[in-house]
């Protein structure tokens, strides 16, 4: 399945938002993420289905003003 | 003592935590500023997961209020989908507003603003907005739910100083009792006591520390900067007058003639 990932074409096998992150070893415990423009929180992201063609923001903290 | 949305604070200082020669500097520039408000941000993360959660880490282990921006957003909805995923991982409501109107000035889109703070006070965020200093967009913002204000005196990372003292003596004298913080434009110390003097309530300072030659000495500079211009408003300070007057008694002195 083709998807935008933080801007950056993937194409993967997960199927939710929650194997995505797992498949493309985004690990880290302080993650944020959206997927077509809706947040979807982090308890949300396992029964978060994934189709052709989304977009994923996966977002961190950083440094800021 | 500083009361923003029910928290009582100590320092009248926040500070950002970009451009920072190194992490440790970043750490005792913070320390040495006394702040209890740092500002952070969220941005993509790159395959791997584990860039933000260094910098997280190191936020965390000072045990300050953290304050999330929407840095770079144009648009409502960019600000409010940020907002959410701030409040989402950094487990707070707080969230400073940023809608950039232009590019050049990073002057912010006040009428997106006003919308965006809207929609974030109804769903339960505690908003500081970063907004000009114009007077009626100030009102907007608390009638939709703002009880902070956050003006620039300059354009962000400008380190300009205050250009319209006019303005800003005019939002202090309109909102008497709306805690008013500047949070753009500063460059030196002598900038901060000049808005602490006019009656603001604290300051949000990033470049000015984070570029100076000494980071930590320069943050040192403004907490005490900040201090002595709160403590000269408190005070009551002199009425400038067009013409001398003497300080020394003229009565009693010595005539020669």
């Amino acid at each position: 399945m083709k998807l935008l990932v933080n801007g950056q074409p993937h194409d993967v096998v997960a199927q939710s938002l929650d194997a995505l992150l797992a498949e493309l070893e985004f690990d880290g415990e302080w993650l944020a993420t959206a997927l077509n423009g809706e947040l979807v929180r982090s308890p949300e992201r396992q029964a978060c289905r994934l189709n052709e063609g989304d977009k994923v923001e996966i977002l961190t903290p950083r440094q800021g003003g | 003592m500083l009361k923003l949305y029910s928290t009582e604070l100590s320092s009248r200082v926040l500070l950002g935590t970009a451009q920072y020669p190194s992490p440790a500097i970043l750490m005792d520039a913070i320390k040495a500023s006394g702040t209890e408000i740092v500002t952070v941000s969220l941005r993509r993360e790159m395959a791997g997961g584990k860039s933000g959660d260094k910098f997280w880490s190191l936020i965390r282990s000072l045990g300050t209020y953290v304050l999330p921006n929407t840095a770079g957003c144009h648009t409502v909805k960019e600000a409010v989908l940020t907002a959410q995923m701030a409040r989402d991982v950094f487990a707070t409501d707080w969230i400073k507003l940023e809608v950039i109107g232009n590019h050049d000035t990073l002057q912010p889109d006040v009428f997106a603003l006003v919308e965006a703070a809207r929609i974030l006070s109804d769903d339960g965020f505690k908003v500081f907005p970063y907004t000009t200093d114009d007077l009626i967009v100030a009102e907007r913002l608390l009638e939709v739910g703002c009880e902070v204000l956050m003006p620039w005196c300059a354009p962000i990372g400008s380190g300009l100083g205050p250009l319209n003292l006019h303005a800003l003596r005019s939002l202090r004298g309109n909102f008497p009792d709306i805690p008013l913080i500047i949070d753009a434009g500063l460059g030196r110390p002598s900038h901060a006591a000049t808005v602490m003097e006019l009656g603001f309530d604290a300051i949000l300072l990033n470049t000015a520390v984070a570029k100076a030659g000494d980071p930590v000495a320069m943050a040192r500079a403004f907490a005490k900067a900040v201090d002595a211009g709160h403590a000269a408003f408190q005070a009551g300070m002199l009425e400038p007058r067009d013409v001398a007057v003497p300080s020394t008694p003229v009565i009693g002195r010595a005539v020669f003639t």
